[in-house]
């Protein structure tokens, strides 16, 4: 469970979040929704502590993943991006091969083994729903496969580290409407074993795909719960402007 | 590997990486140290006003070497900067045909020769025919070593121009050589002029191909049919020498040499800020 | 009016474009003429044999082939470590506001002239490593020979790597990094990723230092004893192509010598046009990819 409490964050002396808390629960889909610049990209890679790599970056407040504060002074941050892996919104392959993509981070963390390797690997692309698809072609370069085909390619490559949770950044915003319910059944499978977080503008998807919405506007939670209650029956007025498209 | 141990390796590589800065910065402070003091030291008024005397003999200075190597630039500029700039024009305005790719990768091989080949080259054109060495071979040859240079630096700032302003002169019923001499190359010209100064700054140091196109003259001579002095070869020639009083007015030669690069560079950079700035408005 | 105008300017400037080319095919064409002799009389045993013998007429270039060859892959061994860490420290490591005094610090290495070097070289550089190879128990220890020349050399190929190493690194895209980070990378794993999408411009890079090293002449006859052998030996005075046509073309006192000559200078050309070209083609093929 992910515990966000009272947590800010500021870009240089820019606020983009205000006092954010919220209770994200294990194996389910949480949907981040809200206009552009409401801040959900910029929470959703707190969690993982992405921003650290953005030199003027600040947060304050807490995140706590099982209790442990993920922005508390000394915390293996690098362990972190372990346990809860991320999606981009374009797809990032590196440029090599298949089996090497998903490997990467298995041998970053010592696995030499090769059975080990090609097994877990093996695993990953078949829990991203590409294993069929890429088998007989693990060495050729990633680069070659279709846009959908790579961003399955890094969901198994953030698979393959084995993380509880999974952070996913509109990671169907540049794919087709084939390769995107492609990625919404995968969504759906996965969440049995991993607790997602995705950040979507497409309120359709979020209503398909998610068990919570959380909407937010200028930086500020303004309305968490059931998805279908999000959506049906919004308890916010700006709740129910934005998922009445009465703004963008 | 554990993930502190991962960590530990980052630091000691990312330490290595801080560490080769500072080799580097090593040898190029060692060399403006020694440049500086041995160089300024010796400088003083005979240096710039006298010529070099007679083998064995104390005193002299470089005044022929000093003119001579302003000449050459001169020439080699004479040379380069019609031919470099029309070009780097060409380039521009046609950037996608196969002769404009030719061009450029000639360009390219132009400048990847080393400059004693061009040397080479250009004794066989400027000093075979007549059996004589002369300034301007060696302007000659320093001209073809800066031609590739100013065609770069030349297509590259015309391209930079925003193609709105191309556009507006053509649409206005200008043609080609009014739209490009007329609004392009003014709008272009403060970088063009600081490509010509980095140029001329970088032939200035030339020494391999002035061996055998302007070889060397102990007097004074500003006839451009005779071999002439240049700071550069005089440098070598008293660096090589067995005599130490040679060896100190190289050191001036070489203190000159790099004052006078430093100069032009720096002009050049306040030049392209002024030009700029009257652009602006 | 205009059209004519338009063709008059096309023809003009592409007149005084087509010089360059025509200067590209005058240079290999006089090289070639002027070592005629050389080239008929000696053939392909020139390239192989070690005797450079200008009062008997035996000439062989061989040893300068040698020593070109030695000088400027010791060279680029030392260099290539250093440029890449400089590289990588700029676009990477370095604090914003130190980038630009750093970048502009390397670049003074590139505008020193060569003959400036070389005479560092001769005065500061040479005693210098004289006291090493005495400390290594060189006999004898001259101070002249290769292992200053590739010092000097290395020095020298250091800018260039470096500056076109950094831009190669400052067009990775920022995503790759990104991506790596996100799977728990540490900052040293995230850099390679980035050295790894770049690798063959920065392999590019790396011949350019090379091209630079073989075809330098001043600083490395200053200080590389211009004695021509083929040998191992760090401390022994060997010679190089360039070097070579600096020192004795305007001694040669006949024209089979002076063809001798022009005809190392046609290798040296043909040389680095090949390994300029190719690291065009890596550099070139990175922006492009």
């Amino acid at each position: 469970m992910i515990s966000v409490r009272d947590f800010d964050f500021y870009y240089g002396d820019a606020k983009v979040l205000h006092g954010v808390s919220i209770d994200i629960p294990d194996r389910q889909v949480t949907a981040l929704i809200g206009p552009s610049g409401c801040g959900k990209s910029t929470f959703i890679r707190s969690i993982n502590r992405m921003n650290d790599i953005i030199p003027e970056a600040r947060a304050e407040g807490t995140i706590a993943i099982d209790g442990k504060d993920v922005y508390a002074p000394g915390t293996d941050v690098v362990s972190l991006r372990r346990r809860v892996g991320m999606v981009f919104q374009k797809s990032n392959p590196f440029p090599k091969s298949i089996f090497e993509n998903v490997a990467y981070g298995l041998r970053i963390g010592g696995m030499r083994n090769k059975r080990q390797l090609e097994a877990t690997v093996e695993r990953s692309l078949t829990r991203a729903a590409l294993w069929d698809e890429v088998k007989d072609r693990l060495q050729e370069s990633a680069m070659a496969l279709s846009g959908g085909q790579q961003q399955r390619l890094c969901i198994a490559r953030a698979l393959a580290v084995d993380p509880e949770i999974l952070l996913m950044d509109e990671p169907a915003s540049a794919l087709d409407p084939i390769a995107t319910s492609k990625i919404e059944e995968l969504i759906y499978e996965l969440k049995d074993n991993y607790s997602i977080v995705i950040v979507t503008h497409n309120m359709q998807q979020a209503a398909r795909v998610s068990d919570r919405t959380a909407f937010f506007m200028l930086g500020k939670l303004i309305e968490y719960g059931d998805t279908r209650q999000i959506f049906m029956n919004p308890k916010e007025k700006m709740t129910e402007d934005y998922v009445t498209g009465r703004f963008g | 590997m554990s993930a502190r141990r991962r960590k530990i390796v980052s630091r000691v590589f990312e330490t290595l990486c801080g560490m080769a800065v500072l080799i580097a910065l090593i040898p190029l402070a060692l060399i403006l140290f020694y440049v500086v003091k041995e160089g300024a030291g010796a400088l003083n008024l005979a240096f710039f006003t006298q010529m070099p005397k007679p083998v064995g003999e104390e005193g002299g200075g470089m005044a022929n070497a000093i003119v001579g190597t302003l000449i050459l630039i001169g020439l080699a500029a004479l040379f380069a900067v019609p031919v470099g700039c029309i070009c780097g024009i060409h380039l521009s305005e046609y950037p996608r045909s196969k002769f404009s790719s030719a061009v450029r990768f000639a360009a390219d091989v132009m400048n990847g020769v080393p400059s004693i080949v061009i040397g080479i080259f250009a004794y066989g054109l400027a000093v075979l025919p007549v059996k004589r060495f002369s300034a301007i071979a060696g302007g000659f040859a320093l001209g073809l070593l800066m031609i590739p240079i100013v065609i770069r630096t030349t297509e590259e700032l015309l391209r930079l121009v925003p193609p709105g302003l191309r556009e507006g002169a053509l649409a206005l019923g200008a043609s080609r050589s009014r739209a490009v001499f007329g609004v392009i190359i003014p709008a272009a010209l403060p970088g063009i002029l600081t490509g010509i100064l980095v140029a001329l700054a970088r032939v200035a140091g030339e020494t391999a191909p002035l061996l055998f196109t302007s070889f060397n003259n102990r007097f004074w001579s500003t006839n451009l049919g005779q071999p002439i002095a240049s700071l550069t070869v005089q440098v070598f020639t008293y660096a090589i020498s067995p005599y130490d009083d040679w060896h100190r007015q190289a050191w001036a030669g070489a203190f000159l040499l790099v004052m006078m690069i430093l100069a032009l560079s720096i002009i050049a950079r306040l030049a392209v800020r002024r030009l700029e700035r009257m652009n602006r408005p | 009016m205009k059209r004519g105008d338009d063709r008059g300017f096309r023809l003009a400037t592409g007149a005084v474009a087509g010089l360059v080319l025509l200067i590209v095919a005058g240079i290999a064409f006089e090289l070639t003429r002027q070592s005629w002799l050389s080239i008929g009389k000696f053939g392909l045993s020139f390239w192989t044999t070690k005797v450079w013998d200008p009062v008997s007429g035996e000439f062989g270039a061989l040893p300068f082939i040698w020593g070109t060859l030695y000088s400027s892959v010791l060279a680029l061994a030392l260099a290539t470590p250093i440029a890449l860490g400089i590289a990588i420290f700029i676009t990477e490591l370095s604090p914003r506001w130190l980038r630009q005094p750093l970048s502009y610090l390397t670049e003074l290495l590139a505008a020193i002239p060569s003959i400036v070097y070389g005479l560092w070289g001769i005065f500061v550089l040479v005693p210098i490593v004289r006291k090493i190879e005495i400390a290594l128990g060189a006999k004898p220890a001259l101070g002249v020979g290769m292992m200053a020349a590739a010092l000097i050399l290395a020095i020298m190929v250091i800018p260039f790597t470096s500056s076109v190493a950094r831009e190669i690194l400052k067009n990775v895209p920022s995503t790759q990094r990104e991506a790596a980070y996100a799977l728990g990378s540490t900052r040293w794993e995230a850099i390679k990723v980035a050295m790894s999408y770049g690798k063959s411009g920065i392999f590019g890079a790396v011949m350019l230092g090379f091209g630079r090293a073989l075809g330098e002449t001043m600083a490395v006859t200053m200080v590389i004893g211009n004695s021509p052998r083929v040998s191992l030996s760090l401390y022994a005075p060997q010679y190089t192509m360039a070097a070579v046509i600096a020192n004795e073309f305007t001694e040669a006192a006949d024209e089979l010598y002076l063809h001798a000559l022009i005809e190392i200078g046609l290798l040296l050309f043909i040389i680095t046009i090949i390994i300029n070209g190719l690291s065009r083609l890596l550099i070139w093929r990175m922006k492009n990819v």
